[in-house]
């Protein structure tokens, strides 16, 4: 026996699986993907649909309202940033990935994370699982998107959604787990129904990181974004790639720092909640 | 005492056992068959036991204490009474209604109307207000919300935390936090509340200031409760019937006053040393017959010694005494003398030692 003959492959087992989805489950891809265009559209045909300075104006004007003056300006400085950049429309197309991406991501992980939290089973079986869709290189798992959905948004979107699930969950697990136990006891004593255990009690314990999970998700979704310009995502990850292909040095940087501006909002916004409902809850 | 007897049993609990551990199951099998010790079932299987044939009655009205050091399973057996914890074997019937026999809806009901807890950590929900919190068992049962709001205002003043309840918890004092636990419990209006240890985390003072308020307050709103303390001295204080336990069993049941004279092993013996018998025990426990009396001194005038009530506590008996002539007492139970304290049984009563049985006392020390 040689070693060669030992040599494996696990691209050969999964090839045909691949080709087989596409030759028999296309319509059902064919609808997803159509479902999320037409929801990343109508995202993108809202945001641009303002003149760009009354749209800086009214997020900012929201900002103050719900968190004070100082995230207001920053939010303000962030879009403005990217609007003299001559990156507006790319902007918004990268938030309004980032956000279909990240409640995707969120209305998966968070289940699966409150029953991972609950019974030791799940946990032990979806704990490899999410080190390995955190450690392989999502280039590797562009591959075979693309052969199904073949370049553009949606399998940038479904790479960032399966980018983004592993901190959202892993994070809702522990925030569950953290709940004081006496606490849930409480609940049971008092003859809480299930449901109002969870969301009168646990939900408002598991909340700050929970939140912490959140900002975690939109950052890494963020970077994937920008990643999946390589297959035609589009927005500022798009701006990058054709920086990087033409070799254009300014084009790059603009993107570059474009995209910082896009992770500060979305970091600090996030952040904000966070704080203001720490505060509240004093 | 005897009115207590026969007021209806609320929960009443029959040879609870519980074991810990992966192979619970079967141990409890072999503890009913073979009648294994604790330290075999650890030995064997593997297994705590939390609690060991536990049986107990709790009444309509009554202050129930259980006292225990930690490890003693005062805890587990609580969180029986409203099967938190599941037992391993034996039953709670609460209000007659076997807790095991309930579905999951029926058991909420029944902790929801009719068995309040209030916990050591006290568990107050740090985002909502003293009001809220307050109102919170009652949210859940599904109240609209002025009626619950009124229902936990009048709990809270109850408490005497009127002024406090748009407060948030963590700008209150353990001990009023522990009031808003107890609001909490009374606002649902249950007749049973469990108390798990609640004011072993607070000072002392804190803590004598709660346990006669909370004594009095039940007694006011006519409710039973279970009590659970480490504490010998608070169980006197709150307690109208005190059970002792050790190692998962309960090892004596009784009065204040039955456990302090008769501890029934050398365990509660050690434990009740250090207790004043001042205002715990009474004359009628001191006192001798008439006709023994007389014996010792012939031809004495009972009519005119002093009297007083055989409730009267030693305290009360000293000053008698040191008004009286000639140091005898006279108890008299509904105008006819039923016995009669001398200074040697006061002194006995004071040392611990029953007038009924004095050797025993020294028996045992010896």
């Amino acid at each position: 026996m040689t070693l060669a003959s030992l040599h494996f492959s696990p691209g050969a087992l999964l090839a045909p699986l691949v080709d087989w989805l596409n030759a028999n489950a296309h319509p059902l891809f064919a609808a997803i993907s159509a479902v999320c265009e037409a929801v990343l559209n109508a995202i993108e045909a809202v945001l641009l649909w303002p003149p760009a300075l009354l749209l800086i104006a009214l997020v900012a004007g929201a900002t103050f309202l719900a968190m004070g003056l100082r995230l207001a300006i920053l939010v303000a400085l962030s879009l403005g940033f990217c609007l003299i950049m001559g990156l507006w429309k790319e902007s918004i197309e990268t938030i309004a990935l980032v956000t279909v991406a990240v409640s995707l991501a969120v209305s998966i992980a968070f289940p699966l994370g409150v029953v991972a939290s609950r019974r030791k089973s799940v946990e032990v079986v979806l704990r490899p699982i999410l080190d390995i869709m955190q450690t392989v290189p999502p280039w590797v798992y562009l591959i075979p998107v693309v052969m199904i959905f073949s370049l553009g948004r949606v399998p940038a979107l479904i790479a960032t959604v399966v980018y983004g699930i592993p901190p959202m969950l892993r994070l809702t697990t522990l925030a569950f787990k953290q709940v004081p136990r006496d606490l849930l006891e409480l609940g049971q004593a008092i003859g809480a129904p299930p449901r109002d255990i969870l969301l009168k009690i646990e939900l408002p314990a598991a909340r700050p990181t929970l939140l912490v999970g959140l900002n975690q998700c939109i950052l890494l979704s963020l970077a994937m974004v920008v990643l999946a310009g390589l297959v035609g995502s589009g927005g500022l990850g798009g701006e990058v790639t054709r920086g990087l292909s033409r070799m254009e040095m300014g084009l790059g940087l603009r993107a570059g720092l474009a995209i910082v501006a896009v992770a500060v909002l979305l970091d600090r916004l996030t952040r904000g909640t966070l704080q203001r409902k720490r505060r509240g809850a004093r | 005492m005897k009115q207590k007897d026969t007021a209806e049993i609320l929960i009443d609990c029959q040879a609870l056992w519980k074991i810990f551990g992966d192979r619970s199951g079967a141990a409890m099998s072999a503890v009913t068959q073979r009648g294994l010790t604790k330290t075999q079932v650890l030995q064997e299987f593997d297994c705590v036991v939390g609690v060991a044939d536990a049986s107990l009655q709790v009444r309509r009205g009554e202050i129930f204490c259980i006292m225990g050091l930690s490890g003693s399973g005062k805890s587990t057996l609580i969180r029986m009474l409203n099967r938190l914890i599941v037992p391993s074997s034996g039953r709670v019937l609460v209000k007659d209604r076997d807790l095991a026999g309930l579905n999951a809806a029926e058991l909420r009901q029944m902790r929801a109307r009719h068995i309040g807890m209030v916990f050591q950590s006290v568990a107050l929900l740090p985002h909502r207000t003293v009001l809220e919190n307050a109102a919170f068992g009652l949210e859940v049962q599904g109240l609209p919300k002025p009626e619950r709001a009124k229902a936990a205002e009048a709990a809270l003043r109850q408490v005497g935390l009127g002024d406090w309840m748009q407060r948030y918890p963590s700008e209150l004092s353990g001990g009023m936090q522990q009031r808003v636990g107890l609001a909490r419990a009374i606002a649902a209006d249950p007749e049973i509340i469990l108390m798990d240890e609640p004011f072993s985390a607070l000072d002392p003072l804190i803590r004598r200031q709660l346990q006669d308020e909370f004594r009095q307050l039940t007694k006011e709103l006519g409710k039973s409760a279970v009590f659970i303390t480490h504490d010998l001295e608070e169980a006197i204080r709150i307690g109208d019937r005190i059970a002792i336990m050790k190692d998962g069993a309960i090892i004596q049941v009784g009065t204040a006053e039955e456990i302090v004279l008769n501890p029934a092993d050398a365990y509660v013996a050690d434990f009740v040393a250090g207790i004043s018998r001042l205002h715990l025990v009474k004359a009628h426990s001191v006192m001798v017959p008439v006709t023994e009396f007389l014996k010792g001194s012939p031809g004495r005038d009972i009519a005119g010694l002093i009297t007083t009530r055989p409730e009267a506590d030693i305290d009360e008996l000293i000053g008698l005494t040191v008004r009286s002539e000639d140091g005898a007492i006279a108890v008299a139970e509904e105008g006819s003398v039923v016995g009669v304290v001398t200074t040697r049984n006061l002194l006995l009563g004071v040392k611990g030692t029953p007038a009924a049985a004095p050797d025993t006392g020294i028996a045992r020390r010896a």
